[in-house]
């Protein structure tokens, strides 16, 4: 197929792949046959178990490896030839910088999470090379094409936001089990064994002292010569006894609702059952430790009844502070730590049975809590098949005919892979396009390091952001900053945006700028006195920057997602694979066929992606039947682009 | 099925699968065995994929040399002469293979496939043959639906830039979900020889062009008594005669198959590892669909071309007479 002009742009081409995952491996191997000869590939992550069904580069001995360094080695076995350059590391690092791009003729993506795409998209348009972007979950996939002021840019479309539960929901009234598994994983699980500073909303005090303030004692804190087995139960009562019987004095809650049932570990498990077996001491290593190895269940497909997940729930808490002391105090759920998985199974499961809530097995659970997107070796490599045709044709210029491609399910018109033609970009696109933006906030009240976090970073996506207003500086963050500015932007953060030396207020245009990612744009402020608490918890109001909506009805809420997505770019060596089995994942076409997709169907898992599709877009177009459910999720970002969207 | 369950490595390993398809699905793949004719790019991309999905035994088929073209789209030849040197294409891919999932069975089975009893293709599951006669599809098809098992047969073929799969599954009953519940349908599916044999009059409006140039093709190189792809540009008068021929036969018009798409046809016959990872893929989830009894299979010809990106499904089977 390929022509001679082909081969040889093909031949000249320097490219730069960013994940060397599920998409990575089947695209670096599919850019080598096709005769890329300078292909340059940057991951993070290093290899799992779980990864091994589909990234067929790795192999079990290369777990724990680098990803990027290993799929080098692979493909080089088979095309000895040609130059693969690996970076273990993480895109945002700022080595990789717009000169950094620049030297690539085009960008290929296959990553797992919203953050890094955004920022790759950025350095992309200001280095103005082409990227080519892909997602798939399941059997569903995309690819696009975007050239600055050719195409859309990543981010012209609204990208939904993580699913996020309401606080009551989660701490009062759980109707669903991923209402049980959120309560296990971000309240009971980080209460016990994660950072105890943190905000928690668990109620910890016990009915004997709640009204002395003074002597308010927290039940979570293991008593003095405490023994172990008697703590995991006094835990056990208070979360699962105490807790329901507070919860039920309040009549008004249960009017329309059916009310739970307080469970306390004598009457499921009379005091010498408890005894373990004593498997344990089997001396396995701190992180092999599982209550279920030592209560001998072994399927994790089988839903335990209530007195195994009693067992399961003591036996772990009692490992945890066994033979993992040391952990506790810092750990964060991890998916892939298994007696953690076991915890938050239990737990989850008992209070689902409080709640007469269906019980749900290990499996199921891990998957809900983990986040967990389930992936097939066959949708990547259909998908990676289909960026190397279109990398080509960005290679060869041939803009006319880039397109945009879904991988389907089920056929539309007869159509397995739908080819559509590029949307054009949007023109109120902060990113791409110079629109400002416009902010509503009470200036008097606000804090910069209000408006930094919840706007700079939360919202724009920057990680070193500069404020100006004018001429003068507000804040900067930076490796190289004299001392003295670093104070000076210190006590800024602290101020009212109407306190600071060169003041904000109604009517002020302030620019803010990602000097790594040479993106920069302005925000009109415009003072207002009131926010609702309810619909408005920032206490500011963004406009002209585009997210699909979340639950707006509680001001404050519990995400169901992975704590670590927003973390700092960790160490190399440092699990830096929070984020890795979301990996793959995008803006996904699951309803495109003009199905709805349960929840079930995609065997419950919650939002496949922190940053990915999880909840409904609002301007979805009118000819998709979709139901308006807060399960029914995964949707496109580029939905409503199928029939609203100008074409080229 | 049974309730023989997974074991814990099974799990570790197909977790992110087993949360598409399901444990019950996992179970029937590996208990599936698989038989592969023709060690092309495509049919490489075939085996990686179910190889790695979990299949319980794959049978790999091709007494061919080692050649410098069967490097070209597949990446489980090491270009290594003294690796290969003396083997079989099915031999050294067979090398390869084994190390992507320790858990599935991959072994070589020598010999003309032509000869081999309706018995030995009893053995299999699916049967997955590439790069051959019209000849010999027919008549490895035959065999197949000879058995009162039911054996799915797939035909894979990619020239250039596009790509066709044919698939017969006999009578085929599987489970799908609709809503909220899981139906169970049926479905009954022409040979490969019927099915190419339905008059092209017939055949609904709109057919993928594709469709009859890759006819025309392929009895073109049947009567020439070429190999698959043994074709050039030189060919091209003879090819035009054929669809002249053809075209009148069946009373459709010769615009129905352009000059242009059988010039490619004809010029481009080597794989183009993109389209190959896109038919790999797309054969792989059918004929895991077919093992697993989960999902809507293909019926009966899956097309795609990268020249204008579709890759579209055809029904080609004779119409139901009307009651």
């Amino acid at each position: 197929m390929a022509s001679q002009e082909q081969l040889s742009a093909i031949k000249r081409a320097k490219v730069l792949m960013v994940g060397a995952g599920g998409i990575g491996c089947e695209l670096l191997k599919t850019l080598a046959l096709s005769g890329f000869q300078d292909i340059h590939i940057i991951d993070m992550d290093t290899i799992e178990v779980s990864n091994l069904n589909r990234q067929f580069l790795f192999r079990q001995s290369h777990v724990g490896q680098s990803k990027a360094k290993v799929a080098r080695d692979a493909v080089l076995r088979f095309r000895p030839n040609i130059s693969i350059t690996p970076y273990h590391a993480n895109v945002k690092e700022s080595r990789f910088n717009v000169d950094f791009f620049k030297e690539f003729d085009v960008v290929l993506n296959g990553l797992d999470n919203l953050d890094a795409r955004r920022h790759v998209n950025r350095l992309c348009l200001a280095a103005g090379i082409p990227l080519v972007e892909s997602g798939t979950t399941g059997f569903l996939g995309q690819v696009t094409v975007h050239l600055k002021g050719k195409t859309e840019c990543y981010e012209c479309q609204p990208k939904p936001a993580p699913k996020t539960y309401p606080v009551c929901t989660i701490t009062s009234t759980p109707s669903k089990f991923v209402h049980c598994i959120v309560w296990a994983k971000d309240l009971l699980f980080a209460k016990l064994f994660g950072d105890k500073n943190q905000e928690n909303d668990l109620n910890v005090h016990s009915s004997d002292t709640a009204n002395s303030s003074e002597h308010s004692e927290d039940v979570f804190e293991c008593r003095k010569d405490e023994d172990i087995e008697r703590y995991g139960r006094r835990i056990y009562d208070h979360v699962f006894g105490h807790n329901i019987e507070v919860a039920l004095s309040n009549e008004e809650t249960w009017k329309n609702r059916n009310k739970p049932r307080p469970i306390y570990s004598k009457d499921v498990l009379p005091e010498e059952q408890t005894k373990e077996n004593g498997n344990e001491e089997k001396g396995c290593a701190a992180d092999d430790v599982s209550a279920m190895v030592s209560l001998s269940l072994k399927n994790p497909q089988d839903i335990w009844s209530l007195v195994e997940n009693s067992r399961v729930f003591l036996e772990a808490l009692r490992l945890f502070f066994l033979k993992r002391e040391k952990d506790i105090g810092n750990l964060t759920f991890d998916k892939d730590d298994q007696l953690a998985v076991e915890f938050v199974t239990a737990a989850a499961n008992i209070r689902a049975s409080s709640f007469g809530i269906p019980l749900h097995s290990l499996f199921e659970a891990k998957g809900i809590a983990g986040n967990i997107v389930h992936a097939v070796a066959t949708t990547n490599a259909i998908i990676a098949g289909l960026i190397v045709i279109e990398a080509i044709k960005v290679l060869q210029k041939d803009n006319n005919n880039y397109r945009m491609t879904y991988c389907l399910e089920h056929p539309s018109r007869k159509l397995l892979l739908m080819p559509v033609e590029p949307y054009e970009p949007n023109r109120s696109c902060y990113v791409c396009s110079e629109t400002p933006l416009s902010l509503e906030v009470n200036t008097q009240r606000c804090k910069l390091r209000d408006f930094v976090e919840k706007i700079i970073k939360a919202k724009l996506g920057m990680n070193f952001p500069l404020i100006m207003q004018g001429a003068s500086i507000l804040y900067e963050v930076g490796e190289d900053l004299e001392e003295d500015m670093v104070v000076i932007y210190a006590a800024n953060l602290e101020k009212a945006l109407s306190e600071l030396p060169s003041p904000v207020t109604s009517g002020s245009v302030l620019t803010v700028e990602d000097l790594q990612q040479e993106f920069s744009c302005s925000i009109n402020i415009k003072h207002r006195e009131e926010f609702d608490e309810e619909k408005e918890p920032d206490g500011m109001l963004l406009s002209g920057w585009v997210e699909a909506p979340v639950d707006k009805d509680n001001n404050k809420t519990i995400g169901n997602d992975e704590s670590t997505s927003n973390a700092l770019p960790s160490m190399e060596t440092l699990d830096g694979d929070k984020d890795d089995e979301i990996q793959e994942t995008s803006e996904v076409v699951e309803a495109f066929a003009g199905k709805k997709r349960k929840l079930s169907e995609v065997s419950e898992v919650t939002a496949p992606d922190p940053s990915g599709p999880s909840s409904i877009n609002q301007n979805k177009p009118e000819k998709l039947d979709i139901d308006d459910e807060d399960d029914e999720l995964i949707i496109s970002d580029d939905w409503e682009s199928f029939t609203k969207k100008k074409k080229l | 099925m049974n309730g023989e369950e997974l074991t814990e490595q099974e799990t570790a390993l197909y977790d992110r699968q087993i949360r598409v398809w399901g444990a019950d699905a996992q179970r029937r793949l590996s208990k599936s065995h698989i038989l592969v004719y023709g060690m092309k790019g495509t049919v490489a991309e075939f085996c990686k994929n179910i190889v790695l999905a979990g299949v319980g035994s794959v049978t790999l088929v091709d007494d061919r040399e080692v050649t410098e073209e069967a490097l070209s789209a597949n990446f489980l030849i090491l270009p290594d002469e003294n690796l290969y040197h003396g083997k079989t294409l099915a031999e050294v891919c067979c090398d390869s293979l084994k190390e992507f999932n320790p858990m599935v069975h991959v072994s070589v089975e020598k010999g003309d496939i032509s000869t081999f009893g309706v018995e030995f293709f009893g053995k299999f599951d699916a049967v997955v043959i590439s790069c051959c006669s019209l000849a010999k599809k027919k008549l490895i098809n035959q065999k197949c639906r000879k058995l009162s098992k039911r054996v799915a047969f797939y035909t894979v073929d990619c020239r250039g830039s596009c790509g066709e799969i044919f698939v017969d599954l006999k009578d085929y009953k599987y489970s799908k979900k609709k809503l909220e519940e899981t139906v169970e349908c049926q479905l009954e599916f022409p040979s490969f020889e019927d099915t190419i044999s339905v008059p092209w009059k017939a055949l609904p409006k709109r057919v993928s062009k594709l469709y009859f140039a890759m006819r025309v093709i392929e009895q073109f190189e049947d009567a020439e008594g070429r190999n698959p792809g043994e074709t050039s540009i030189a060919d091209l008068p003879g090819v035009l005669k054929l669809r002249k021929e053809l075209c009148e036969t069946n009373s459709v018009n010769e615009s129905q198959i352009p000059d242009a798409l059988l010039e490619r046809l004809l010029m481009d016959t080597s794989e183009y590892p993109p389209v190959c990872a896109i038919i790999g893929g797309i054969l792989g989830q059918e004929v895991i669909k077919a093992i697993s009894g989960k999902g809507d299979p293909l019926k009966n010809f899956f097309f795609f071309d990268a020249m204008d990106g579709k890759g579209l499904l055809e029904d080609i089977s004779e119409p139901k007479p009307v009651s």
